[in-house]
């Protein structure tokens, strides 16, 4: 099992770099141009002295290789330089990766962000899973029941309907017309004291609604099916045949083996988590990773767009690997060798 | 099961019994709503408005404009004239005195040395300053004393008000600034908080999420600003923030809400808050393509060629291009789709006010004399098909523009009125980066224009339409040489013009300005360079809880913020 994960982890760097590259020529190839969205009273020759300041016109290969360079060394150096609070020789004139459009570092906006959007984003996942396994398998085991056909019914609205069509409503409700729930997301709250904290809750509980409602829906579709194929196993029969309880024969005979998709499935959901949710951030203003991303990509902002795409296809392949180590573990007939 | 659910009941009880949204009553506080968030604060390296409002807070520069275009004195005691002395006679110099006892948020005293380095900044080759057009012809700034700053040009400057005047080009701090000049500016950190003069500071950035920012206490007008704190808060969409100021109360001001009228009124309709509209010199125009954009001529095609060979094969026929102009009815598209944002116009060059022509003042709709005009030409659909020929050319146009509902829609209005006329069209639109952008190696960028028609919005940045309008001086024609770079798009070539431009560079009487700015205006609009559709106007909208706003399109919207109370 150790060599298993050691060997894919390994199998996994040349992969992450191939993906580098490719998302780096895509971006780069795009016709999208930094300089496109300024005003267009700003002659042509002060936007071409704008690129070259960027760097924005020098040759592919220059541009991909100090990349390479700012992402794997010189941001690890500056992370272990600021968290050590140790300097190494050079760190003057190291080039950390340098977004177009703020001309700050990219790392820092992106872990200035991860926090609204981990708790937006990241509690709305956790209600999730936690609403979606016990309603998926109470469906299943109740099959046709109403409770069933009520549910079903609830995540197909919640599965279909879109999120930007479900907060506007939300907005429209809770916000126009109740004035229960502030529309605009304010980022600089700090949660110091029991009347913060109720604001904060205020805030946050129209996106994680919208998003809950739809993992909730995702999930809740997934376990069931995983709850009912478990049910109609022999093994099942065989328990009940024993005369163990009912409580005893679903709890652990059934849901234990029908959680092991989830699992699964809940692990590679992960990287979405940090991804942000793109639509609900920006209807909501949550401002997190996922509208940094959009206002990168409209920017043209290369070195941004370039960076976070590519912590998410890091957060991929990591969150890949330990869904197929995690199956190993809770799934005993499955043996890596 | 009941129990969970009745848990999240009680949640959502306590949460909202808690008395309302209630942020923007506050009376401390001052939201301000750009659904385009900052990206940073450093207005010589602005990606656009949203960076020269966020600094406009906290930035000033010598002189601003007011709502109606006129200049007025900020951080200096006059506007310098000819007749005052402060420009020189040959209009080659000119002289500013900042006003004594002006001190920065820090307590530092303002000098002309700051002054100096603010234009160094944007001056300096390896910058990448944003504005440098402000500062063209500018030979050279120097401090005379502490207080007295001379810029000088190199050629005789009928208009010197480009450096320092509006929020473009305001006043940054030496000491702060001094590490981020040329390559520096690549990584500075201090354009997430720049020291000014203005009546707020700033106490907290967040890169493209919000500003917060607080009173100066150094700042120059006792009692002013009224607000301790001011929040600056970006993201979202212009609907949603319009909503809420005009809906829900929460945020104060709302900036650029282009959205569709009808929702744009009904949300007035509320009654929380008001909108407010500025013009200044935007035109959503359609621009008339002078050279063949035939795919088939391959490296010649959208070329222009100085003997005149390589031109469009029908749109320059004055015929063509008139009926083409009157079939349009700019009112529904000024009405229908922009609302209190537009009004129809005919002119290029629509303000301010002195500068407007009078001669243009009806350009249609006129479906019927748009047709009688084509069949008097000799124009006609001879094959029955429902599009006229010309010399055995059918009149088919491709006509592109950038993505945005509004544009899509005036291109189906536009399409429409001119099949009524025998002209079939074929729309296109490309996304605004690569529309607007610079890549050489795309076909679809609009100063390549490789379509017959393309309709955008540009206009002057400043009251002084001289630099605008020689953006159709024949030097400035798009071309492969030029790596398409230049303001003449529509690669347009006229003698006469370009004299009167020439004109224009030696004429410093405001009056004769004027007379010829609309004579240039009135040449490029009869002679079907360019199709005005709509003059447009900045729209944004305040509470009504906020006295002192003073809608501006000629300088920053937010330019006497320093002036608005709470009632």
């Amino acid at each position: 099992m150790g060599k298993y994960t050691i060997r894919r982890l390994l199998t996994a760097i040349p992969t992450i770099l191939v993906i580098s590259f490719i998302i780096f020529a895509v971006v780069d190839l795009s016709p999208s141009d930094p300089t496109g969205n300024l005003p267009l009273t700003i002659p042509p020759e002060v936007r071409q002295k704008i690129r070259e300041a960027l760097g924005a016109d020098d040759p592919f290969a220059v541009k991909y290789v100090k990349w390479l360079n700012q992402f794997f060394i010189a941001e690890p150096l500056n992370f272990i330089e600021t968290t050590l609070g140790i300097t190494f020789p050079g760190s003057e004139d190291r080039v950390r990766v340098i977004s177009w459009a703020t001309r700050g570092p990219v790392i820092d906006i992106i872990a200035e962000r991860l926090p609204q959007t981990l708790w937006v984003v990241g509690s709305s996942y956790f209600l999730g899973v936690m609403i979606a396994v016990p309603v998926g398998v109470y469906s299943a085991y109740r099959q046709y029941s109403i409770f069933d056909q009520v549910g079903t019914f609830a995540m197909m609205v919640g599965f279909s309907v879109p999120t930007f069509f479900t907060g506007l409503m939300f907005i429209v409700i809770f916000s126009v017309n109740l004035k229960w729930f502030p529309s605009v997301y304010d980022t600089t709250l700090v949660v110091t004291d029991i009347e913060s904290l109720q604001q904060q809750l205020r805030q946050m509980f129209m996106p994680v609604t919208v998003l809950t409602l739809y993992t909730t829906a995702q999930m809740s579709r997934y376990t069931r099916a995983s709850t009912l194929d478990n049910l109609q196993q022999d093994y099942i029969r065989t328990a009940r045949s024993k005369g163990l309880t009912e409580r005893t024969v679903v709890m652990r005979h059934a849901v234990r083996n029908s959680l092991i998709p989830v699992v699964t499935l809940i692990a590679l959901q992960i990287p979405g988590i940090f991804a942000g949710a793109l639509i609900t951030e920006q209807i909501f203003r949550v401002n997190g990773i996922g509208q940094y991303l959009i206002i990168a990509i409209q920017g043209g902002d290369l070195p941004t767009v370039q960076t976070v795409t590519f912590i998410f296809a890091v957060l991929v392949v990591f969150f890949n690997i330990v869904a197929d180590v995690l199956y190993g573990i809770l799934d005993p007939r499955v043996t890596y060798s | 099961m009941k129990a969970k659910l009745s848990l999240l009941l009680i949640v959502v009880m306590a949460l909202s019994s808690f008395g309302g949204i209630g942020v923007a009553q506050d009376g401390d506080t001052v939201n301000i709503l750009f659904w385009q968030a900052a990206s940073h604060m450093n207005p010589y390296l602005g990606n656009g408005t949203k960076e020269f409002e966020a600094a406009a807070l906290v930035l000033e520069p010598l002189a601003r404009y007011d709502p109606d275009g006129i200049m007025v004195p900020w951080l200096v005691d006059e506007i310098p004239t000819v007749a005052n002395g402060g420009v020189s006679e040959d209009l080659t110099s000119i002289t500013w005195t900042l006003s004594e006892g002006i001190t920065w948020s820090d307590g530092s005293p303002l000098t002309s040395a700051d002054v100096v380095f603010s234009g160094d900044f944007c001056m300096h080759p390896d910058t990448g300053c944003t504005v440098l057009d402000q500062f063209a012809n500018v030979a050279s700034i120097e401090a005379v004393d502490d207080l007295t700053v001379t810029i000088t040009f190199d050629v005789a400057k009928p208009f010197p008000y480009g450096p320092f005047v509006g929020y473009l080009t305001p006043i940054i701090q030496k000491a702060q600034f001094e590490d981020c000049i040329g390559a520096g500016a690549l990584e500075c950190q201090e354009s997430f908080g720049p020291i000014g003069t203005g009546a707020y500071m700033v106490t907290d950035f967040r890169t493209n999420d919000v500003i917060t920012y607080a009173a100066n206490p150094n700042y120059r007008v006792e009692g002013q600003p009224a607000f301790e704190r001011a929040v600056f808060k970006g993201g979202g969409d212009a609907e949603s923030a319009a909503r809420a100021v005009l809906e829900t109360g929460e945020a104060d001001y709302a900036w650029n809400l282009q959205i569709s009228p009808a929702v744009l009124s009904a949300m007035e309709a509320a009654g929380q808050g008001t909108v407010i509209v500025g013009f200044a010199t935007s035109v959503e125009r359609l621009l008339l393509n002078h050279t063949n954009p035939d795919p088939a001529l391959g490296e010649n095609r959208s070329v222009w060629m100085a003997d005149g060979s390589n031109g469009h094969p029908f749109l320059q026929v004055e015929a063509v291009w008139k009926a083409m102009s009157m079939a349009i009815d700019r009112e529904v598209i000024a009405g229908q789709l922009y609302g209190a944002g537009g009004v129809a116009t005919c002119n290029i060059l629509p303000g301010p006010p002195i500068y407007a022509s009078p001669n243009n003042p009806f350009c249609g709709p006129d479906i019927d004399a748009a047709n009688a005009m084509l069949d008097e030409a000799g124009i006609m659909d001879s094959d029955g098909d429902g599009v006229r020929e010309y010399m055995g050319i059918p009149l088919r146009v491709s006509y592109q523009t950038s993505t945005n509902a509004v544009r899509q829609n005036t291109q189906a209005l536009i399409k429409q009125w001119w099949s009524e006329i025998g002209i079939e069209t074929e729309l296109r639109n490309i996304d605004a980066a690569v529309f607007f952008g610079g890549d050489i190696a795309s076909p679809d960028t609009y100063s390549k224009f490789f379509t017959d028609i393309e309709m955008y919005t540009n206009g002057s940045s400043g009251t002084d339409p001289e630099t605008y309008m020689s953006g159709w001086r024949s030097d400035q024609i798009t071309h492969p040489d030029n790596s398409w770079n230049g303001n003449n798009v529509v690669r347009w070539y006229n003698e006469d013009y370009d004299a009167l431009l020439d004109q224009l560079a030696e004429t410093a009487v405001l009056e004769d300005r004027a007379d010829l700015a609309i004579q240039m205006n009135d040449m490029l609009v009869q002679t079907g360079a360019i199709i005005p559709l709509v003059y447009r106007g900045s729209v944004s909208a305040h509470h009504n809880s906020i006295n002192g706003v003073a809608m501006n399109a000629w300088d920053s919207e937010l330019w006497n913020i320093a002036e608005w109370t709470r009632s």
